[in-house]
């Protein structure tokens, strides 16, 4: 789910650029300007094979997901039908008290980690940029730190998360190195397969995603803004909250809808780092779709998506996205 | 982490562009071998859908070495065999799956029976299948025991035979028994049952295997050897069971009995090999790896018996001519000798011993399947020392460790209801 996220968003990016670039050329190469039906149509065609990209590869799946997830299913075969039992299944056993609530706490402990993991991840995605954008002066040394953060990315994702083990175990560096300290009498087992260690790797894997949209918003803030802040009196705290802060909301906003989206649909890290004893609305798919209840992985699926978006909206009602790029 | 593993790129069926593509690369890549164009394209490739643990590269390179046909592995999890042979049954020509799937592929018509007058050695497969039978002796048939699911009336039939017939849904690959693995040198003491997975001494220290159908099990032995319940069918419960069962995984979760739960045959290797689990559901390769690392770790039979687990070649609906011939042909070389003996020395065990035995040495079955102290070193197939000279094999012998099968791994048929509260295990 996170690959494809990641993989998906840039090249829907770059073609439009190029689209928009295409557009241009053979206005500027044509000796008299066409009509504007002729224009009009021209522009159609050039926006439909991306179109029909997404139709095919991303609204047709989508409503596919959509319709399965009102269907039925036994142990082997999917059964057409109109049902909104799989939505309802989300909200089994909530309000009788017993602890049976699972589905809808589960998309709260989801919900939970994606808000601290965002919260993290924008508090150090903002510090670093800021420094690598106003602290470090020479082009050089922006690029050279820029890939010195790339570093997790260098090795598989899964090894990332499995070589928090000898760190964090039980018998981990950690460990040894608090008792041999004598701060601590026992291994600390907290450190380990709990909440903590999830966030810990989403911060460890998605800072990234907000460095890099914050730092863009950032070195295009008019340096002269930043002097103007000084002139007028602004101590350094006044100039990052009142100036830095607001003109690089649109980054932050990014960066917030990838960490959010990221987190949200996880199901492997939430899996590895919490020992599989924490539970993930997208560990829960992907368990219902192995086990084939299609319907029920549907209809989570539906429901995960639901969220996600509301969140995303909520996101851009703050900062209006378009306006500001 | 096996899930990565699930997009092995391969020539799907009927997306001609992609296969000419992939045909006009082979004959590039034959080209520059200096093969002629031919013999590339007369080439047979069998796609065998399984998990990575059945699929040894050295299987697939001797049955190429003696026949000229290729074998190209498609490695998923245990689940995503199953989903694929149900919903995708055009993407393999073999498959390789737990018997207890069978129970969801049969009824959707999409594997053949296969036909053991076309199987040479059909007659000699161990009668533990056909029967359910060790030595003579019945064992434990609680679970999806494979001889409730052997056979089939007709090869297209969608339900299973109670008799033996000629057609066999699959024909057995490997099976074993599995148990508790514990790290004697953290234990310090004998362990004799499955009780002691829940016992509180080892809060936080153990682990139990996060596949809902395997898992249940375990849990149904510990629940059994505890007292708490005596089932009249372990493989087959009641709701009401079923509640009973998860109610007492999430009591011990709670109490934090539970270092981690683990999925992938790699996590139980690692969680038991760092020390942060001393007693856990493991499966004998793994206890295997860990003792490579020169790590003890013993496979440790208990009182109440075993679960056991079987595995199997299937044939799909489509499969004809030629690939129809190669798959027999594949299953029959299979069944011949060098896999079985290959299979036995990695601690697993094959459908056909007698053929096996033939290409071991005498002191190799006396080691794996008679449960003799070793007179020479025992070495796995790759050369890493196993056992030095003296010790035995956990468990005994064949008869000894098949004969003491409880229950096996099993599709329930109230499957959905036991999915949905192993989620709430997991949730809680």
């Amino acid at each position: 789910m996170r690959i494809e996220a990641s993989a998906v968003t840039p090249p829907a990016g770059s073609v439009a650029v190029g689209a928009s670039s295409a557009v241009d050329a053979p206005a500027r190469a044509l000796p008299a300007p066409p009509r504007r039906a002729v224009r009009r149509r021209i522009a159609w065609l050039q926006a439909a094979p991306l179109t029909a990209v997404f139709v095919v590869f991303f609204l047709v799946p989508l409503a596919l997901i959509a319709m399965v997830s009102f269907w039925r299913a036994t142990d082997y075969e999917l059964i057409p039908a109109f049902t909104a039992q799989s939505y309802l299944d989300i909200f089994a056993g909530c309000g009788s008290g017993d602890g049976s609530c699972v589905m809808l706490s589960t998309y709260l402990s989801t919900l939970k980690f994606s808000l601290l993991t965002w919260a993290i991840t924008a508090l150090l995605g903002f510090a670093v940029a800021y420094f690598l954008a106003f602290h470090v002066r020479s082009t050089l040394m922006q690029t050279v730190l820029f890939i010195v953060c790339t570093v997790p990315f260098w090795t598989s994702n899964v090894i990332r998360m499995i070589s928090w083990i000898p760190l964090l175990g039980r018998n981990g560096l950690i460990n040894e190195a608090l008792l041999a300290t004598g701060l601590v009498q026992q291994p600390q087992e907290w450190l380990l397969f709990s909440d903590f260690s999830v966030v810990l790797a989403f911060v460890h894997l998605y800072t990234m995603f907000m460095i890099v949209p914050i730092f863009n918003s950032m070195m295009r803030i008019d340096r002269s803004l930043i002097e103007a802040a000084r002139d007028n009196g602004a101590t350094p705290w006044q100039t990052v909250l009142h100036v830095i802060a607001p003109l690089s909301k649109t980054g932050l906003l990014i960066g917030s809808i990838f960490v959010i989206a990221l987190v949200m649909g996880d199901f492997v890290t939430v899996g590895v780092m919490g020992g599989q004893q924490i539970a993930s609305v997208g560990k829960v798919i992907q368990v219902q779709a192995n086990v084939l209840q299609f319907p029920a992985a549907a209809a989570n699926a539906i429901g995960l998506l639901a969220v996600v978006l509301l969140m995303i909206v909520a996101l851009t009602r703050l900062v209006d996205l378009r306006k500001e790029l | 982490m096996n899930d990565d593993r699930q997009e092995t790129p391969q020539p799907a069926e009927g997306t001609l562009p992609r296969r000419s593509l992939l045909k006009a690369a082979g004959v590039a890549a034959a080209g520059l071998a200096g093969f002629p164009y031919v013999q590339a394209q007369e080439k047979i490739t069998l796609r065998y859908l399984g998990t990575a643990v059945n699929q040894d590269k050295k299987i697939a390179e001797r049955f190429e070495a003696d026949t000229g046909i290729k074998i190209q592995y498609v490695a998923v999890t245990t689940d995503d065999v199953t989903k694929r042979a149900v919903t995708a049954p055009n993407s393999f020509d073999l498959i390789d799956t737990e018997y207890f799937s069978l129970r969801k592929i049969i009824p959707t018509g999409n594997l053949l029976g296969i036909d053991t007058k076309r199987i040479k050695n059909a007659d000699k497969i161990t009668t533990l299948f056909t029967k359910g039978e060790v030595g003579g002796k019945k064992v434990g048939d609680q679970g999806t025991a494979p001889k409730k699911v052997m056979y089939l009336e007709k090869p297209d039939a969608k339900s299973f035979a109670s008799a033996p017939t000629q057609y066999m849904t699959l024909i057995p690959t490997v099976y074993n028994a599995d148990t508790l693995g514990i790290r004697p040198d953290l234990i310090k003491r004998p362990i004799e049952s499955w009780k002691e997975l829940l016992n509180p001494e080892f809060k936080g220290k153990a682990a139990i295997l996060n596949i809902p159908s395997i898992g249940i099990m375990d849990a149904a032995m510990v629940v059994e050897s505890m007292g708490l319940y005596k089932y009249p069918d372990k493989g087959n419960m009641t709701k009401k069971e079923i509640d009973l069962t998860i109610k007492a995984l999430i009591d011990a979760k709670k109490a934090g009995q539970f270092r981690a739960l683990w999925k992938d045959f790699n996590e139980s290797v690692n969680l038991m090999a760092a020390g942060e689990v001393v007693i856990q559901s493991m499966w004998s390769p793994a206890v295997t790896a860990v003792r490579t690392k020169g790590i003890d770790c013993v496979f440790q039979p208990l009182k109440e018996g075993y679960r056991a687990w079987a595995a199997g070649f299937g044939v799909p609906k489509t499969l004809s001519g030629k690939k129809a011939d190669a798959a027999y042909e594949f299953i029959n070389w299979f069944l011949d000798g060098w896999a079985g003996a290959y299979l036995n020395r990695q601690g697993y065990y094959s459908a056909v011993l007698e053929t096996a035995k033939a290409k071991m040495e005498a002191y190799e079955w006396a080691y794996w399947m008679e449960g003799k102290p070793a007179t020479a070193d025992i070495k796995s197939p790759n050369g890493d020392l196993l056992a030095k000279a003296g010790a035995s094999r956990d468990g005994g012998s064949y008869e000894t460790r098949m004969g003491g099968i409880a229950c096996w791994n099993a599709l329930m048929d109230e499957n959905v209801y036991m999915v949905q509260k192993w989620n709430e295990f997991v949730a809680a």
